[in-house]
């Protein structure tokens, strides 16, 4: 087993356990976690591939990029959450989702 | 030998992950989250790219986890995980499949070949994707502002929620002065007559 199969297998993995977080999760905190668990995967699957390709330049710059936007998302996703908490007094999305009137 | 290292590492980052979504607890998940992003950060280093590694473990163990711990304390630990309306099993399957294809249509992609390092990091980030820089300063500055925004209008809040309460006995309490104070012009006034 070469390195690039242990990495993609990594990548898989990481991104398998955060897809099954991101579908049995309703806690919106929760959520931005599992948001941050498949960015790691993504990060790490870019500079591997910038490794394979020949140009890591290329992916470190995406990978960069990546947890810049990803840190903004995290950012102003959870300040959305306090401010359900505080106006609904809940973090449940089917709950916030029915309290619409 | 050489992938020792990263098969270690990678365990422990899925460990930490599987650990991180299925903890009861917020503040675990935070410190589970840390751990995936320290061990991932040191793959990184480990993998050569330095810089990432250095940005992934400042911001993602760093600051992410900060602010998750900040989101917690206003918000409060009582907040647990409600069940999930999706069944576990058919959850498993689905992520099992997607994962599955991931690594079915990937690792039979390409043997290894020897890694050029042709163009450093910099070099490519600020030549040849300057816009990419310029995308993340926008970025920064959208999220401080969204920050700002959002803390500003929390405070408003809750002083309109204390404005009405407050003015109500203040009101009260004014009348009732104001009665007393009729009272003893009355009892002044009818001395004065008497």
């Amino acid at each position: 087993m070469t390195l690039f199969n242990v990495l993609i297998v990594t990548v898989a993995c990481l991104l398998g356990v955060g897809l099954y977080g991101l579908l049995i999760t309703r806690n919106l905190i929760k959520i931005v976690v599992v948001l941050q668990l498949l960015v790691k995967s993504v990060v790490l699957a870019f500079v591997v591939a910038g490794k394979v390709s020949g140009h890591p330049g290329i992916g470190e710059s995406v990978a960069a990029t990546i947890i810049v936007a990803d840190t903004i998302v995290a950012v102003v996703a959870l300040a959305l959450a306090v401010q359900v908490r505080i106006r609904f007094g809940t973090l449940d999305i089917p709950k916030i989702s029915s309290l619409r009137g | 030998m050489e992938i020792v290292p990263y098969v270690l590492l990678s365990l422990g980052a899925v460990f930490c992950a599987y650990k991180a979504v299925r903890s009861p607890r917020l503040l675990a998940s935070a410190l589970y989250l840390a751990v995936v992003s320290a061990l991932v950060s040191v793959m990184l280093f480990l993998l050569g790219a330095t810089e990432v590694a250095v940005i992934e473990l400042s911001v993602g163990a760093g600051l992410v986890t900060v602010l998750l711990v900040y989101a917690l304390s206003m918000v409060g630990e009582d907040t647990q995980d409600p069940p999930s309306y999706i069944p576990k099993p058919l959850a498993f399957v689905l992520v099992v499949v997607a994962a599955g294809l991931v690594g079915w249509m990937t690792l039979p992609m390409l043997p290894l070949p020897q890694a050029t390092r042709d163009l450093l990091l910099v070099d490519v980030l600020w030549k040849q994707r300057a816009l990419d820089v310029w995308i993340q300063i926008a970025l920064i500055f959208s999220g401080v502002l969204g920050i700002l925004g959002l803390l500003t209008e929390s405070q408003t809040v809750t002083e309109d929620e204390i404005e009405p309460e407050a003015l109500e006995p203040v009101s009260a309490v004014i009348a009732h002065q104001e009665a007393g104070w009729r009272k003893a012009e009355a009892a002044s006034e009818a001395e004065v007559r008497s």
